[in-house]
């Protein structure tokens, strides 16, 4: 499919200001996406609150908002702009929260504003614990073990399932305590016990502890013809339990044999189709158990994540400015591949 | 331990040895996959052929008893950009190195693959031979000259099982999603059969017996097959006499409508029949290695990442029975990579559906194997 003529204005939703392990990449991505669509023709209308970044500079997009990344201001500036359509995917997790709020909200039903690159249900299956777990369990992909209990008789079977180490997590509890980590029966039982007493209403999740075991991100493209590509495979040199974003990330992944690592790709594959990711890029998280290989996922963000700036720059594949191309309609194979000039991205 | 290579055109560079010491001479190629290098130094189709890997870093995971393609280790040699000093995987039970060593190959690190890489895309693949114990251009390349081309020669005969056997393992491990067995017998002509293309047959029928590359079609029938596999296998199509022979014996009996046997060819076998439907081989600049190369179903439009082996070609405008159609394309430079007859249970890849090592994008093609057996 051509690219659509339908849209003529773009809001793009910006990453906003620096959090953990958060700084540049956003920019990148999001300063990409800007040239991508006004190469297109289209124009562009930003949100971003951080003055300090290249796509906040004059010249990149027609209209600059440098304001509160807020549900009220994406309101506003959709008001004054009134724009065919929003791409939420490259702004990071803040954009994304933004947009699906606002979503959620109606807003963009209400001004007839088209949500592009990720739709509604896309994020929500994706961003929402139970629906990711339903998706990713229906497409046959291992998640870790969990179970929500709600009294301390049910406990013997979920330490039963779920097995040791593992986390426990009260649900509602004032101030979010009351939750650990147990090792052993003893620490099992009496964190258990602790917080059935404190959620306000009695329910404790209790999940495989993953800490120590491998890391690993797949970054995958998906068209509406349904061409998935993965772009690049990476491994994180510090285990799960050390944030990404505080981590070496090598790519590609190293310690994985080829039988490992194709499952893995055939997983993430099945992962981005069963959220519904239609056009661009998602990140999708995997850890593996060092001692027996047991492989589960961990999450997927159906947008361009921090380790896609690290993925265009290791493979030369521009995932943000062709996730851009996408959202407006492009399929991969019609968008040239950047490193050969003249093979299709599709592959 | 100091070691050489040494290109058949003069071209030289000095590494450090990894594996056994001595010496190791063949066709020198380069595989693309990032991963599966045991996979690869077990693959029957290395036999003659010295591997060099363009991944930079190989070893990372070790080796296991349970990702090999045959029983033994088939490359000449091996060539590597640099061997990893850590092993880190739960299935690993000893280095990269121990492995070529107790298994008696030769190896070379430390040496500028990329260059050895541009040089064989340049000019083509080549001859050359790994040293650790001559050093001497004079004396390496009086080796080579005395070592045979791989144009012409049959390299079945040494990699092709001595007695028929039945094979027992399914996917196991490699397994996606469970589907029920069929009551169908395949026999599978092994011209150096990779274990993932059995594994891959055992997944899908009850019974699949190897036979060794010399038996007759006679001798296979007996067996009472609904399917017949031509294998994977190394070196030269045109050489391998004897199995063509089978192939067109097999041809013609479907044709008088003799028997029904359902016919799937991969790699070596899809040339071999396409050499009996009276095609020609031709061997290609430097060949297909690696896990990584898109092709294009004809039908369907899709594509698939597929794994791929092989020196030759069968170009389809060389074979006569236009009834042989061209079912995929290789996307990178558009040659053929399958075939299927528009009347005869024929059908053949030249890529690797089974994948060991690569993706498994492309193992529907054993599924449209069971399909013609119905």
């Amino acid at each position: 499919m051509p690219k659509r003529k339908d849209l003529e204005k773009i809001l793009i939703i910006g990453s906003g200001p620096i959090i953990i392990s958060q700084a540049c990449e956003f920019d990148y991505s999001g300063a990409q996406a800007c040239k991508a669509l006004k190469e297109e023709g289209y124009k562009v209308v930003l949100l971003n609150s951080n003055p300090a970044t290249i796509m906040t500079d004059p010249d990149l997009a027609d209209a600059t908002y440098i304001e509160p990344v807020t549900v009220e201001v994406l309101e506003k500036i959709i008001i004054k702009e009134k724009p065919c359509a929003c791409l939420p995917t490259l702004g990071g997790q803040t954009a994304l929260n933004v947009a699906f709020e606002a979503a959620k909200k109606g807003i963009f039903k209400k001004y007839n504003v088209e949500l592009i690159g990720a739709n509604e249900e896309a994020i929500a299956k994706a961003e929402d614990r139970e629906l990711f777990k339903k998706a990713m369990s229906e497409a046959g992909i291992d998640l870790p073990r969990s179970r929500t209990i709600y009294s301390e008789k049910e406990g013997q079977d979920a330490l039963n399932f779920v097995g040791l180490p593992c986390v426990l997590r009260p649900a509602f509890t004032l101030g979010g305590t009351g939750g650990g980590i147990a090792y052993n029966i003893e620490e099992y039982w009496e964190i258990l016990k602790r917080g059935i007493d404190l959620s306000l209403i009695h329910e404790v999740l209790i999940e495989e502890y993953l800490s120590g075991w491998k890391e690993f991100e797949l970054e995958v493209m998906r068209d509406t013809k349904d061409n998935v590509v993965i772009i690049c495979s990476i491994e994180n040199f510090d285990p799960m339990g050390v944030h990404t974003g505080d981590s070496i990330t090598v790519a590609p992944i190293q310690t994985l044999t080829d039988v490992e690592y194709q499952k893995m790709r055939v997983d993430a594959i099945k992962a981005i189709r069963a959220i519904g990711v239609e056009t661009g890029g998602s990140n999708v998280q995997f850890a593996v158990n060092p001692n027996d290989g047991r492989m589960v996922i961990i999450e997927m963000n159906p947008r361009v994540s921090r380790s896609s700036a690290l993925a265009s720059k290791a493979t030369g594949f521009p995932i943000a400015k062709i996730a851009a191309k996408l959202a407006v309609g492009y399929t991969l194979d019609e968008v040239p591949n950047d490193i050969t000039k003249e093979t299709p991205a599709s592959f | 331990m100091r070691a050489i290579l040494f290109l058949e055109d003069g071209f030289t560079l000095s590494g450090e040895s990894f594996g056994t010491e001595g010496e190791a001479a063949g066709e020198v190629v380069f595989n693309t996959a990032m991963t599966g290098y045991q996979e690869i130094l077990t693959d029957p189709s290395y036999k003659g052929q010295i591997v060099c890997m363009t991944y930079p870093l190989i070893g990372n995971y070790g080796v296991n008893i349970a990702d090999v393609e045959s029983k033994k280790l088939r490359a000449e040699g091996f060539i590597v950009k640099e061997k990893s000093k850590i092993v880190s995987n739960w299935r690993a039970n000893k280095p990269l190195g121990d492995y070529l060593r107790e298994n008696n190959v030769v190896a070379i690190e430390g040496l500028d693959t990329r260059a050895l890489t541009r040089r064989l895309r340049d000019k083509g693949s080549m001859k050359g031979i790994i040293s650790t114990t001559d050093f001497n251009a004079k004396t390496l390349k009086q080796k080579l000259d005395k070592t045979p081309s791989i144009v012409g020669v049959d390299l079945v005969k040494e990699v092709s099982c001595s007695r028929a056997y039945e094979w027992e393992e399914d996917l196991g491990i490699r397994r996606l999603d469970g589907v029920e067995k069929q009551k169908f017998s395949v026999v599978a002509i092994d011209c150096g059969i990779k274990y993932s293309i059995l594994r891959n047959l055992k997944e899908l029928v009850e019974k699949v017996i190897v036979v060794p590359a010399k038996t007759s079609l006679s001798e296979i029938l007996k067996l009472k097959p609904d399917g017949i596999l031509f294998s994977n296998g190394p070196g030269d199509p045109e050489a391998v006499t004897y199995v063509i022979d089978t192939a067109k014996d097999l041809i013609g009996k479907l044709r008088n409508k003799e028997l029904k046997v359902a016919v799937l060819g991969v790699c070596l076998g899809h040339q071999i029949l396409g050499i009996a439907f009276g095609g020609k081989a031709k061997k290609l600049k430097f060949g297909h290695h690696g896990g990584n190369h898109p092709v294009k179903d004809l039908e369907t439009g899709r594509i698939d990442i597929t794994s791929q082996n092989h020196n030759f070609v069968i170009p389809p405008e060389t074979i006569p029975d236009k009834e042989l159609f061209q079912t995929h394309l290789n996307l990178y430079d558009r040659t053929p990579e399958g075939s299927r007859h528009k009347k005869l249970p024929v059908m053949s890849v030249q890529f690797h559906p089974e994948s060991g090592p690569g993706p498994f994008d492309a193992r529907y093609i054993f599924g449209e194997f069971i399909k013609l057996m119905k």
